[in-house]
């Protein structure tokens, strides 16, 4: 019988590039169904976390397990959004092809999209309010509309766990309104979501629950528990300042 | 047509169109991944496994020639990617002293053979600017086949190339095997470069590559379109360049099918719909008048209320091209409000605005100031 009580489960898990460690250690659980934001200052492993976590940057010593599997096995069942600005978006193809693109893991090696997975792209289109672009060139889209497109991707993947690398960085408020509705509508259905998130004053709106890193993980666990000046101090150092007060006065801390 | 009777023209141009659409289409995901050098290091590092299949062999037979030239290729990629992996120097400098370094070495092994008294070597330096007249039916029949495979692996792993190439590590977190993708890419794009040696030759076979490519880009926005059209291009440009250089004589086939090539690479960048400067110009000028005429019309009414009582106080040209967007065609935008008898001109080269000008200008502020509290 699996257990499917912990999304995710990191263990022991380091990262080094040229021998200079970038995550020590880190050891992260994620109960089904949570809302998690990652939080640290510049340089401190965010992104790594999650794509060596997802097996994309190598890692000298850590284990990964989704739903109780080991990682290889439980792949499948998480949907990853790249950082929007990682990609080259002066490509020859249109909207819907890069979301039907989420549908390529299902299709296997050899076997073409059809109409039934250009439908669930249409699908996950309208969740993100885009079906209008779907015929778009990427190359004319703005940053959050490409923000979205990656987004219903994602959706498109139908995972039980979505991990995003920055969704939120440099997009307009109605797509930031927009994505986070999206999330809220995940957390919903039960879906488990690991953001990677650099905007201090809106951890206690958009999320449940909080992991602090700075190349180690300094806490993590639930956002009132966790996120507190004196944690924010110990991950970012002295630099909070307002930004501390402000998320300590909202989480009533 | 009466030129394509003749058999060896026939064989000539079968496979410069092979070469042409197989580098074409590969060099299309080349070119999207930004690898288009990658295509020039190839081809200038087969040139020493030429020299050294010769050199071990005596033989110039398509098959084991290709080998050696792809070896090579294979090897400066391993070489590129091993120094980029152990040391702090950039990919394109790696690119570069692998491409100078195995050139080099083939240029010195094709001198020392040269020299040598024998005749079989003979014809073996036109590997570097190419020689579509001395292919051979057993040559094109190679070609023909290795561009087939390529096309093929390009159609069969469509979905996951274009992965690699717009979304590689979304690839990955699918459970790809990217890196064993890219691996196969390169050695797809050493085979499209290894088909061209012999007509194109090493120094130019790079621009089969890139060029066909850029061209395509310009026209669409489709990426199926576009590895289609630069198949197409690619194609289009060995068949015209070989036949021509069979046809005159002493004209090298290899410069002649790239100029034959720039030709259409300039034409797209110049005429392509929407992306073409053609384009772009057009729609600029169309705009222009209509756009240009207001805003002049008040700068010149903002510089003449800097002199009060002096209503004829001209303005030069230079003043109002400082205060106007870069490129508005200002003489014209002037040439039209003089005829409306808005502007008037001061002495030979000031302008001033009219009283009508004025009151027009006066008008407009108003206008605006209603829609825009």
């Amino acid at each position: 019988m699996q257990d499917r009580r912990f999304a995710l489960e990191v263990e022991d898990l380091t990262v080094a590039y040229s021998d200079q460690p970038v995550l020590w250690d880190i050891d992260l659980t994620v109960p089904a169904g949570d809302k998690m934001a990652i939080v640290g200052p510049n340089g401190a492993g965010k992104s790594t976390l999650i794509k060596a976590a997802m097996g994309l940057v190598p890692s000298v010593a850590g284990e990964v397990r989704v739903f109780g599997r080991p990682f290889a096995k439980g792949r499948g069942e998480i949907a990853y959004v790249p950082q929007r600005s990682s990609l080259e978006w002066d490509f020859p193809t249109d909207v819907l092809d890069v979301v039907t693109m989420g549908t390529y893991g299902s299709l296997g090696w050899f076997r073409r999209p059809g109409a039934a997975e250009r439908r669930r792209a249409q699908a996950a289109l309208e969740v993100v309010a885009m079906e209008a672009f779907e015929r778009r060139p990427i190359a004319q889209l703005s940053g959050g509309q490409q923000q979205r497109v990656l987004l219903a991707r994602a959706l498109v993947q139908e995972a039980p766990i979505l991990m995003l690398d920055e969704p939120f960085q440099g997009v307009d408020a109605p797509t930031e309104r927009a994505i986070a509705a999206v999330l809220d509508r995940l957390s919903d259905e039960g879906k488990t979501v690991i953001v990677v998130h650099h905007d201090l004053q809106t951890v206690p709106e958009y999320f449940d629950s909080v992991l602090l890193l700075n190349v180690r993980a300094i806490e993590s666990g639930p956002v009132a528990d966790v996120f507190t000046e004196d944690n924010l101090r110990l991950t970012f150092g002295g630099r909070v300042g307002v930004l501390a007060q402000l998320a300590a006065a909202e989480t009533g801390g | 047509m009466e030129l394509f009777g003749d058999y060896t023209l026939r064989v000539v141009a079968l496979g410069s169109g092979v070469l042409g659409a197989a580098a074409g289409a590969l060099g299309s995901f080349a070119y999207l991944r930004r690898q288009s050098l990658v295509g020039d290091a190839l081809s200038h590092a087969a040139l020493p496994g030429i020299a050294l299949v010769f050199l071990l062999t005596g033989s110039k037979a398509p098959l084991p020639i290709m080998l050696g030239a792809a070896l090579a290729g294979w090897t400066a990629t391993l070489a590129v990617r091993l120094v980029v992996r152990r040391s702090r120097v950039p990919y394109d400098s790696a690119l570069g002293m692998a491409l100078a370094v195995f050139f080099g070495f083939g240029l010195v092994l094709l001198t020392a053979i040269q020299k040598r008294p024998d005749a079989a070597q003979a014809g073996l330096e036109s590997f570097l600017f190419g020689q579509a007249a001395s292919l051979l039916r057993e040559d094109v029949v190679v070609m023909s086949l290795l561009g087939a495979a390529c096309l093929v692996a390009l159609a069969v792993l469509w979905k996951e190339f274009k992965l690699l190439s717009f979304d590689s590590e979304f690839g990955s977190s699918l459970g790809r095997p990217m890196r064993r993708l890219d691996g196969l890419f390169t050695l797809l794009l050493v085979v499209a470069v290894v088909i061209g040696l012999r007509t194109v030759g090493v120094v130019l076979m790079s621009a089969m590559v890139v060029a066909p490519a850029a061209a395509a880009r310009q026209l669409t926005n489709r990426l199926a379109t576009m590895v289609g059209l630069a198949a197409g291009i690619g194609a289009f440009s060995g068949v015209t360049g070989a036949v021509l250089s069979s046809v005159v004589p002493r004209l090298p086939t290899g410069p002649t099918i790239v100029l034959v090539l720039s030709t259409v690479v300039v034409l797209s960048l110049v005429a392509a719909p929407r992306r073409g400067l053609l384009w772009r110009w057009i729609r600029l000028g169309r705009l222009q008048p209509a756009a240009a005429l207001d805003p002049v019309l008040m700068h010149l009414y903002a510089l003449s209320q800097q002199h009060p009582g002096e209503p004829d106080h001209g303005h030069p040209l230079a003043v109002l091209r400082t205060m106007s967007p870069a490129g508005a065609d200002l003489d014209r935008a002037l040439a039209d409000l003089e005829q409306r008898g808005l502007v008037h001109t001061v002495g030979d080269t000031l302008w001033a605005p009219t009283p009508i000008g004025r009151r027009e200008a006066e008008k407009i502020l108003d206008d605006s100031d209603e829609v825009s509290p």
